[in-house]
């Protein structure tokens, strides 16, 4: 039997910010800065990728129901990991009671370094050397002030337990495609990052979910109609809904996984956010298609198919759409007092 | 704020992390923190460590407006006692709760936050918190 | 609740035959050594003995270490004073830790085996910055348990405040009543840290430090240092016309955190060195003329008046506002000022209470004189009441 997913969980930061809030501040033109994101999440000032990683782990141990010292890997995918040089990971395996009998790592490729988690865990279960595997994908992730990004930099987790038993998900298979195409970019020490404009479109993002996701079904031998619900990594509102519309996808399967307009870009969060949404609406039978991408550049797809037992456990804990729900607005002086935007804080 | 070398945090871990306390079997109360002889039965109590849910209830609150060092950037914010189901009290934190909301008897949860961090180049230091339940 | 020991009675009495204080605040040309010198001598030249016959010196000191990075405090006091070679040490119990070190000398002369003890209590405690001075008077609390998360000292004790006032009704009203009172007590106080009225508006109007206590409801930074010496009771009136008797000495301890607490609001050590007391003395509650008691913050005058027995579990506040522990009231509380108004250099308050009611038992404390002022109680606290030390005081022995 195939490696698949035991329990999920995700964690949204409940303070949101607009993004006519930040267009204010910059004197940019509202209309146009609202049609791309209508509000992001930001985390509280004692937030921190860590922090919500292990909330989302913590979800995702309640709904596998399992012993957190069964677990024999941990990955912490972000770009946002607060020590540059000190695992997440670690504190995340302390924090959930996985220690000490596991390995455990952070990971970084940009928005997919949660996903390449996935298939590192998915690796060591299919070998038999570990039972269980934890793996996340956590950002807190800081825009420069007045840049684009700074609309849709946003925060949010989703942490999955993987195994071979009790499944509510089969993961049938994963496909990749990476090349070397700097497209977004942070140099060690700087502050914010930086992007390429608008060679992040068709040379990157569109190239490789495009080419992974094709590839996916390719490998599988199936197509579009196969599949109930695509999850495609959300930069914007814009990206995902294009990238469907070329692969011939109808709206209505992006839609379930689509949380950008609601809490912005959440980086490694994303694609897991987007997994666990529509994991908290997927009947047994369904079939889901998840491509991530990151920066730099790559893409992971995951075929997955929804099993029996799925209603009974999503019971267990917090979904994505209360999370998104449960929200208080903050304006941008504020934002900038958590984020740590003003000199001296 | 002295900075304490690593071990005086570290070995706190995983009692701050998983809310981890003791249990007396002997007399059957728990306790926060963990502690190696029981109050009650002395030394012919029988003592282990104790996970809890972390659910509660807040039994006091304050607000303090005025932090210790360390804590500026977070003022103000929630201190509570936190009554746990199991029986035992616990301080610390009530976080996604505005200060005019706070009351004496309200259901509680245990949260994973970051407590403060020693300053830019030291230790991030996290522990349990409560959220609103 | 614990067990209260038999009374063993001592070997002999004890009798404070001289004191001695500086002025309490902010005392910016006088370092730790220069107060406790000033206080020493007062006290020797009060007591109209030499340094000679000095045989023991305990001092209090909550943290020279972390106010003026100065250990070793005992022998410092000993060097200072000019009393080299004698047996000195330095008690700390927190806040009360002159209390304690009072405690420690009545011990020694009661069992026999000293005559004349000098006891010290000395805080500075603007050496350093606020954000430091109050850092290391959390050191207080339990660092594990309470401080670790980000509670303050006032936070504690405002934790105590909320629920007093959830279980009991107390209000904000009657916490500022302690304040006001001790304002106007201590405009009649020369060493007095501050000597200005104020009302309960200004209270309510201070900023707020940790809700519901303001800054008004706190006592202040503080520096100073006050001293006694003891001897004998049985001649004790070759020293002072006017010797004060100590008819009981009593201690006890409590949890260190508030969690492990039986009932926060209140002070169990409190009310268990308050039984142990008054049975040494042979007195009940409502024998005291007058007491000082530890206003660290107010809503701890208001819980003293309940734990001490002056009024029932949850009617401190009602006290108060019927004016029962005002200067010309039934029990005069803090004649002196308390520790609002007089000061609070944290270890030297527990001896400072004691000055006070010397003064007071002696006829000399001018316009804040207690009238007929013939039993007189002391009540210092350590921390949030993990220690609380008990002296009752007479005229007769």
């Amino acid at each position: 039997m195939n490696t698949g997913i035991v329990g999920y969980g995700a964690y949204i930061p409940r303070l949101r910010i607009k993004a006519e809030e930040i267009a204010k501040v910059w004197g940019a033109d509202e209309e146009s800065i609202k049609r791309l994101v209508g509000e992001k999440s930001v985390p509280e000032i004692d937030e921190d990728a860590t922090t919500i990683a292990v909330e989302a782990s913590r979800d995702a141990i309640q709904r596998a129901g399992i012993n957190p010292e069964k677990i024999g890997a941990v990955y912490v995918g972000s770009e946002s990991h607060p020590y540059a040089v000190k695992p997440t990971a670690s504190i995340v395996a302390e924090a959930v009671g996985a220690t000490p009998n596991l390995t455990a790592a952070d990971l970084e490729f940009a928005c997919k370094a949660g996903t390449a988690g996935f298939q590192a865990a998915m690796g060591l279960i299919e070998a038999g050397r570990i039972e269980y595997g934890l793996v996340i994908g956590a950002d807190t992730s800081q825009g420069k002030p007045g840049d684009a990004l700074e609309y849709t930099a946003s925060a949010g987790a989703g942490a999955y337990v993987l195994g071979k038993k009790n499944l509510i998900a089969e993961i049938e298979d994963t496909f990749s495609f990476t090349t070397d195409t700097p497209d977004f970019w942070r140099r060690d020490g700087e502050e914010f990052p930086r992007h390429a404009g608008r060679f992040t479109g068709n040379p990157a993002y569109f190239r490789h979910v495009i080419s992974c996701t094709k590839g996916m079904m390719e490998k599988l031998g199936l197509n579009v109609s196969d599949y109930d619900y695509f999850i495609f990594h959300e930069p914007n509102e814009k990206f995902p809904l294009t990238a469907a519309k070329i692969l011939g996808i109808p709206k209505e399967k992006i839609l379930p996984g689509l949380l950008v307009p609601y809490i912005g870009n959440t980086y490694s969060g994303n694609v897991p956010l987007g997994l666990a949404a529509v994991l908290d609406q997927a009947k047994p039978g369904e079939r889901i298609l998840a491509t991530s991408y990151g920066s730099g550049a790559g893409s992971d797809s995951f075929s997955i198919v929804v099993k029996e037992g799925i209603e009974e456990k999503r019971k267990k804990a917090r979904l994505v759409w209360d999370m998104i729900k449960d929200k208080v607005y903050i304006d941008y002086a504020t934002y900038a007092r958590i984020r740590k935007k003003i000199k001296g804080v | 704020m002295t900075e304490y070398a690593v071990p005086f945090h570290w070995r706190r871990f995983k009692e701050r992390y998983l809310l981890i306390g003791s249990k007396c079997e002997k007399c059957k109360r728990y306790f926060y923190p963990g502690r190696a002889i029981c109050p009650v039965c002395r030394r012919s109590g029988s003592l282990k460590d104790y996970r809890f849910s972390g659910k509660g209830k807040v039994f006091s609150y304050t607000i303090i407006h005025v932090p210790p060092k360390g804590f500026e950037a977070y003022a103000p914010y929630i201190i509570a006692i936190i009554e746990l189901e199991e029986g035992c009290k616990v301080i610390s934190q009530v976080v996604d709760c505005k200060p005019e909301d706070i009351k004496i008897g309200m259901p509680v949860r245990a949260c994973f936050r970051k407590i403060r961090e020693e300053d830019k180049s030291g230790l991030v230091l996290y522990g349990f918190k409560f959220r609103p339940d | 609740m614990f067990d209260v020991f038999e009374y063993t009675k001592p070997k002999r009495d004890v009798a404070v035959i001289g004191v001695g204080t500086t002025k309490f605040g902010e005392l910016w040309d006088k370092g730790l050594k220069e107060l406790v010198v000033e206080a020493g001598i007062k006290a020797v030249e009060d007591a109209g003995i030499s340094g000679k016959q000095l045989q023991l010196l305990i001092g209090g000191n909550m943290s020279g270490g972390m106010f003026s990075g100065q250990e070793h405090i005992g022998a410092l006091l000993a060097d200072y004073l000019g009393l080299n070679n004698i047996p000195a040490i330095r008690t700390e119990a927190a806040c009360a830790s002159s209390s304690v070190a009072l405690r420690i000398g009545y011990l020694a002369v009661a069992s026999g085996l000293y005559d004349f003890v000098a006891i010290g209590g000395a805080e500075k405690m603007t050496d350093v910055y606020g954000s430091q001075a109050t850092t290391t008077l959390a050191g207080a609390m339990d660092q594990e348990t309470e401080a670790y998360f980000g509670t303050t000292f006032p936070g504690v004790y405002a934790l105590i405040a909320k629920r007093h006032m959830h279980e009991y009704g107390t209000t904000r009203e009657q916490l500022a009543m302690v304040a006001v009172k001790n304002h106007e007590n201590a405009l009649h106080n020369p060493i007095a840290h501050f000597q200005r009225k104020i009302g309960i508006d200004d209270v309510l109007k201070s900023p707020l430090v940790a809700d519901p206590l303001r800054l008004l409801d706190c006592s202040p930074i503080t520096d100073g240092a006050s001293a006694l010496i003891l001897g004998p009771a049985d001649t004790a009136k070759k020293h002072t016309d006017t010797p004060v008797y100590i008819k009981a000495s009593a201690q006890a301890s409590d949890t260190l955190s508030l969690i492990g607490r039986r009932n926060i609001c209140t002070l169990d050590a409190t009310v268990q060195a308050a039984r142990r007391a008054y049975e040494q003395a042979g007195i009940q509650a409502k024998d005291i003329d007058f007491a000082e008691v530890h206003d660290c913050f107010t809503i701890n005058e208001i819980i003293a008046y309940e734990d001490l027995g002056f009024c029932k579990k949850g009617e401190g506040g009602k006290l108060i506002e019927e004016g029962v522990t005002q200067l010309g009231g039934k029990i005069p509380v803090n004649p002196s000022g308390g520790l609002k108004a007089k000061g609070h250099p944290v270890g030297a308050t527990g001896v400072a209470q004691i000055v006070e009611i010397v003064k007071q038992l002696g006829g000399e404390a001018g316009k804040r004189q207690v009238s007929g002022a013939e039993i007189g109680l002391a009540h210092n606290v350590g921390g949030s009441g993990a220690t609380v030390c008990i002296h009752i005081l007479g005229r007769e022995k």
